[in-house]
């Protein structure tokens, strides 16, 4: 256990204690419990720097486990694994919880269940860095499970509100659908390795002694988890129904840290990914289509958050298939950087919503008077999401599209390209319609800025949005890429400068066009509607993929439980009941031998003796003899 | 420490002092006047906590290392027909023991506001108790079936006079098919008997005989069936929501939490372990009935608009993890069965508590009819919501680890079944999640106003049933360790590890 | 003709037949015990014949009949007060209407 080792433990703890002290003694003290909170969470940040630059300086793997459950041969250990890509995720992990713990102090001010809020914030951190540090497949179950209680617990944390006690039941259900798979996935390769461990495991896969179409099966198995939990098609649905929670919640958990748990599991176990190419393939196609149909989306929807919601689903599908095709370190570049301008999008939003007090956009409008901050780190938010350089968003895009263009898949990369141009639209009619143009009604004239404790954190998720791209800077000795991979490369990435234009050209053309259409109404938004057509009604109404469910859940499972009901009542009781009744009928039936009559009875003795005399006569004579025959 | 403990209770009849105690308890509220209400709560709570202290340390005194049956207390009493006073516990048992002092002392808790007849109340649920202790400690198979009637009796008469709705019904219902079962076990038991040739109930003394085949695969349905019955295995379970439900709160937490167990743990130790070759004829049929189980009872409570029958369904669902553990054949099954044994007899405790409490408020059980619940009840509400999500296996709870223990086993033995079994877990999710959203979130309805969130004793009954949820979810190590050592013999006499 | 064991065993069988036949179907109470009577001289007649014949030696027969006539009165006592004790609370005597051993 060397210090690297206890640094990430206590990294991981710190939030724990905080969430154990806030629900045993701070209740009652409301700020008291925010500070408590924050307190432990910077402490854990400040563990994750000094882990992280242990880790620039000498890059390596630590690795330590804790008896859990031993059950004979079968080993559940809780470890702690530090390596490069641990190390990232550690910071990213703490920094925005941090952020966002400090912002909701001003958002979250004058709730009742204000530390109750803070003491959720701080258990969904220890379990997120739980996921983050495990090194064995069990335990990053146990913890996967946990993120999303958090996440149950924070979505419904109005819980009088039908809508997200709704949205709290869906985003569990819909998450253990993929959670079963991703255990069974883990089952059946733990059963084949004989261990949990992740090095283990990965060695045991290697050496080939798993058939390749079982492997394949595997591999599938472990993506449901992802395909639940980072809400790829067709299991997206309770990401936007998720933004019902606090906007900080949303910021945090629904679009920087939990949501991009499975693209981070995907990551850490990518040894055996990459040895699947069928299934890698099946990932590539799942994170493209989800990319660009979540894009198509988010075009029509009206609620803030919602559009930013569907626009975190399309950039997780982009890192799903990034990963598809190979580009490790493209898609957790991505990751990083997505973290840090959605997670400033979502802040903004609610900084927004702190203002105005509705969530429809077209209610806003003017707002960059008002709200200068907001509106100023939004806009680079939007800028970076856009992909436009230098912000954060152009590096790791690009290598995205660098990554699926050699990878040999013209159709993943021009689905990447269209849903660029998408997103650049999107974003940019979110900004124009909420910020620019004149004010539109009562709402955004009572607008306000947001007090300092909440627009700090977003300034500084803002320069993090403009500097982060840097890090992987393609091209130079010490870029992230040599650094996060271990291993050999997959891909070598470089600067690609056709891609680079391509890209550039695709996202300023889908932000002029966003002007067009809704600053200078050059394009009346009517007429695109009408042209569009169906397509319109198509994505407006989501692809009516809730009502599919929701039809097969009313229609078929309730219909099945009704017969099992009746089932259960009528048959298996009615076998019961059945043989009580028959027991009472015989019994009636036989009653009627019984008069009560003492000569009846003695009548059915005396002819019950001679018909057992003479049936003794006529089967067995000799025993006549008993009776003193001869 | 769990030698110095060892060597402290082995210096007294520990096994018998736990069991007598209740029966203590029982005389002594003879001599109670029914009147003096308290004196009898008091009298139910200290003694049900003795035992329940005992049985903690007995369990940390279990020397798992070595295994087998310890604290044995064995007197010759009928010799000539081999019936012996000989009470052992091995690593199932303490756990079992525990989970019986928990229920016991966190029902009396539940049961300290009921004014009907208490006396009466006490008197039968504490003989009830004695019975539990005794079946779990007997290892002579007279002296077991003994204890277990005096379980199964007390139950008709708590169910008939202290129940709500079709009480008469249900307690006729329960007793009759319980009845069943024990002339299947008693038919068993003697078919062990001379089957044996030995002329002893001696459990040691039965093991070290191989019965023949035939023998095996006749009497093994006949013994499993019977504890079958009181397991609630499919077709055998519909006792089970409807006596749940018309039970009295403190009776339905004891019949769901610890004798549904008894069924269970009869199953494996009588019937799995003293013959294994019967066993592996009929598990593979076995198997498929407890996959209906899971599956069929977790769909049933999708069904259900009364908490208690929600409830009662999810344990059918649950118990079916335990029989499906059982018929895996592996030392990792068995393990996992017992660790579910005891986490769901915690669990379902603590539903059926709470249901109770919020019946005692609300005045129905319809789901329906409440709504936004937590809004008035906080605590009972946080207790339902962690309940609910030990029931649908969320780690960090003990529903978890019991339940991935016996997915892992048994996958070795029924890789397709088991893979169907772990599918029961999202319809789980689906049904709690439902029910809590219904009864506790949303508005609250005007009429719910002025109800009052969990009193103080109320609270410690949950809290002690929670506290083992949680401690055996956090860190199932040394539980795990006790119960395995246990039931490897048994993996062993199955041929499989 | 002398008589022979046959003559006071078909006697006897007379006599049971009659006291059966009286016992199922009189319907009066009294009755009914007289013809049980008859089922017991019956047997007392067979106990003596064949003890006179079969072992002249030993009165065990005889012995018998004595416990059997002792024993009859007994009964005929209880039997008696019972009819009587009904008799007082129902005011019947017929034994078809003496159906309380039913339910």
């Amino acid at each position: 256990m060397d210090n690297m080792i206890i640094t990430g433990m206590l990294a991981a703890v710190m939030p724990l204690l905080g969430f154990l002290i806030i629900q045993a003694f701070t209740k009652k003290h409301h700020m008291l419990s925010a500070y408590v909170s924050i307190a432990m969470i910077a402490a854990s940040f400040t563990m994750a720097v000094l882990i992280l630059l242990g880790q620039l300086k000498t890059p390596g793997m630590h690795n330590y486990s804790l008896p859990w459950m031993h059950i004979g041969s079968v080993e559940m250990n809780i470890g702690f694994m530090i390596n490069q890509l641990t190390s990232v995720m550690l910071v990213i992990v703490t920094f925005v919880s941090m952020l966002v713990q400090i912002y909701s102090i001003g958002y979250m001010h004058g709730d009742d269940g204000f530390s109750k809020f803070f003491s959720f914030i701080s258990l969904f951190s220890f379990s997120m860095l739980g996921v983050v540090v495990s090194n064995n497949l069990m335990q990053i179950y146990i913890f996967w499970e946990l993120v999303g209680l958090c996440s149950y617990l924070l979505i419904g944390f109005w819980y009088t509100k039908p809508e997200a006690s709704d949205a709290a039941k869906k985003a569990f259900v819909v998450n253990r659908v993929g959670d079963f798979g991703f255990l069974l996935g883990i089952i059946f390769l733990s059963t084949k390795a004989g261990t949990f461990d992740f090095i283990a495991v990965e060695e045991y896969v290697k050496s080939g002694a798993i058939d390749p179409n079982y492997l394949t099966v595997i591999v599938l198995l472990l993506f449901c988890g992802a395909l639940g939990k980072s809400a790829q098609f067709p299991m997206h649905v309770w990401l936007p129904d998720a933004m019902e929670g606090p906007t900080p919640v949303s910021a945090l958990i629904h679009a920087a840290t939990m949501v991009a748990a499975g693209v981070f599991m995907v990551a850490r176990l990518f040894g055996i990914f990459v040895l699947s190419p069928g299934a890698m393939l099946v990932v590539a196609y799942i994170g493209g289509f989800t990319a660009i149909f979540a894009a198509s989306i988010a075009l029509t929807q009206d609620d803030i958050k919602r559009v930013l919601a569907y626009s975190t689903v399309s950039q997780l599908g982009y890192m799903v298939m990034a990963l598809g095709v190979g580009g490790y370190t493209a898609g957790m570049f991505h990751l990083t950087t997505h973290a840090f301008f959605k997670a400033l999008l979502f802040l903004g939003a609610g900084s927004v919503i702190h203002g105005v007090h509705t969530n429809n956009i077209w209610d806003m409008g003017g707002l960059h008077k008002k709200m200068p901050v907001t509106s100023v780190t939004f806009l680079i938010a939007a800028l970076a999401i856009s992909g436009i350089f230098p912000l954060a968003g152009f590096w790791s895009k690009d290598e995205i599209l660098v990554a699926t263009r050699e990878a040999g898949m013209p159709l993943l990369y021009y689905t990447a390209l269209i849903t660029a141009f998408m997103t650049a639209f999107y974003m940019f009619r979110l900004y124009i319609v909420t910020f620019l143009g004149k004010e539109k009604g009562e709402a955004s004239r009572r607008a306000h800025e947001s007090p300092l404790n909440m627009t700090v954190p977003l300034m500084i998720l803002a320069l993090m949005s403009v500097v982060a791209g840097f890090a992987g800077v393609p091209g130079q000795e010490n870029s992230i890429y040599n650094w996060l991979y271990h291993g050999e490369h997959p891909h070598e990435t470089h600067f690609n400068m056709p891609v680079a234009i391509t890209s550039t050209v695709v996202a300023v053309t889908g932000i002029l066009l966003a002007f067009a259409v809704y600053f200078f109404n050059w394009i009346k938004a009517e007429n695109l509607k009408k042209a569009s057509g169906p397509l319109y009604a198509l994505s407006k109404n989501k692809f009516y993929i809730d009502e599919i469910y929701l039809f097969l859940i009313k229609r078929c499972f309730f219909t099945i439980a009704e017969a099992v009901k009746w089932f259960d009542k009528q048959v298996v009781d009615g076998v019961v009941n059945m043989a009580a009744f028959v027991m009472r009928w015989s019994g009636r039936a036989l009653r009627n031998t019984m008069t009560g009559r003492v000569q009846d009875y003695a009548l059915v003795i005396f002819g019950g003796a001679v018909a057992a005399i003479v049936a003794f006569a006529i089967y067995n004579p000799a025993a006549l003899q008993l009776l003193g025959g001869r | 420490m769990q030698q110095f403990l060892a060597s402290m209770l082995s210096q007294i009849p520990i096994l018998t002092i736990i069991y007598i105690m209740p029966l203590i308890a029982v005389i002594l509220l003879f001599l109670i006047p029914g009147k003096n209400q308290k004196a009898i709560r008091i009298v139910s709570l200290v003694f049900s906590s003795i035992s329940f202290v005992l049985s903690i340390l007995l369990f940390f005194a279990y020397d798992w290392n070595a295994g087998g049956f310890q604290f044995v207390e064995r007197f010759d009493w009928i010799p000539s027909i081999g019936v012996n006073y000989f009470m052992a516990v091995t690593g199932t048992n303490v756990v079992l023991v525990l989970l019986t002092g928990i229920i016991i002392t966190a029902g009396v808790l539940a049961s300290w506001s009921l004014d009907t007849r208490p006396k009466e109340f006490f008197i039968l649920l504490l003989l009830l108790v004695t019975g539990v202790f005794g079946v779990f400690m007997a290892y002579n198979l007279f002296l077991f079936f003994l204890f277990y009637e005096i379980a199964v009796i007390p139950m008709y008469l708590l169910i008939g006079i202290w129940g709500t709705g079709p009480k008469e019904y249900s307690a006729m219902k329960l007793t009759l098919y319980l009845m069943a079962g024990s002339a299947l076990i008693i038919s068993g038991i003697l078919g062990l008997f001379f089957g044996s040739g030995l002329s002893t109930f001696d459990f040691d003394r039965l093991l070290t005989v191989n019965y023949d085949i035939t023998f095996q695969k006749i009497f093994f349905p006949i013994l499993f069936t019977g504890f079958g019955i009181l397991a609630a295995l499919w077709p055998f379970h519909t006792w089970s929501p409807d006596g749940h439900a018309s039970a009295p709160t403190a009776v339905s937490m004891l019949h769901a939490g610890v004798l549904m167990k008894l069924g269970a743990y009869g199953c494996l130790f009588v019937a799995v372990w003293l013959l294994p070759e019967g066993a592996k004829f009929w598990a593979p049929t076995i198997a498929v009935l407890t996959l209906v189980n899971i599956i069929y009872g977790a769909i049933g409570a999708v069904a259900q608009k009364d908490l208690k029958y929600i409830v009662a369904y999810s344990s059918v669902s649950h118990m079916g993890i335990v029989l499906l553990g059982i018929t895996a054949g592996n030392s990792v099954a068995y393990s996992g069965a017992v660790l579910q044994m005891f986490s769901h007899g915690v669990m379902t405790g603590l539903f059926f508590a709470l249901v109770g409490m919020t019946y005692g408020r609300t005045h129905t059980r319809y789901i329906y009819d409440m709504g936004g619940l937590a809004k008035r009840m906080p605590a009972l509400a946080a207790f339902f919501v962690l309940t609910g999500l030990c029931s649908l296996g969320l780690p960090a709870l003990s529903g978890f680890v019991a339940e991935i223990t016996v997915f892992i086993g048994a996958f070795r033995t029924y890789p397709v079944l088991t893979v169907i079994a772990i599918a029961g877990i999202i319809i789980t999710a689906f049904y709690v999640l439902r029910m809590i959203q219904i009864v506790f979130f949303g508005k609250l309805d005007e009429h719910y106003k002025d109800l009052t969130d969990a009193n103080p004793v109320e609270f410690t009954a949950l809290a002690i049933l929670m506290f083992f949820i949680v401690a055996v979810g956090v860190w199932p190590f040394l539980m795990m360790k006790v119960i395995h050592s246990s039931v490897l013999p048994i993996a062993a006499r199955m041929g499989g590890m | 003709m002398t008589i022979t064991l046959t003559h006071y065993v078909v006697l006897s069988a007379v006599l049971f037949g009659i006291g059966v036949f009286g016992a199922l179907t009189r319907r009066n109470a009294i009755g009914i015990m007289m013809s049980i009577e008859l089922i017991f001289n019956a047997a007392n007649i067979n106990m003596v014949a064949f003890s006179r014949f079969i072992t002249p030696e030993t009165a065990a027969g005889e012995l018998f009949t004595m416990f059997i006539i002792a024993v009859a009165a007994a009964e005929s006592v209880l039997g008696l007060a019972i009819i009587l004790a009904i008799y007082r609370k129902r005011q019947v005597l017929n034994a078809d209407q003496m159906d309380l051993m039913k339910w």
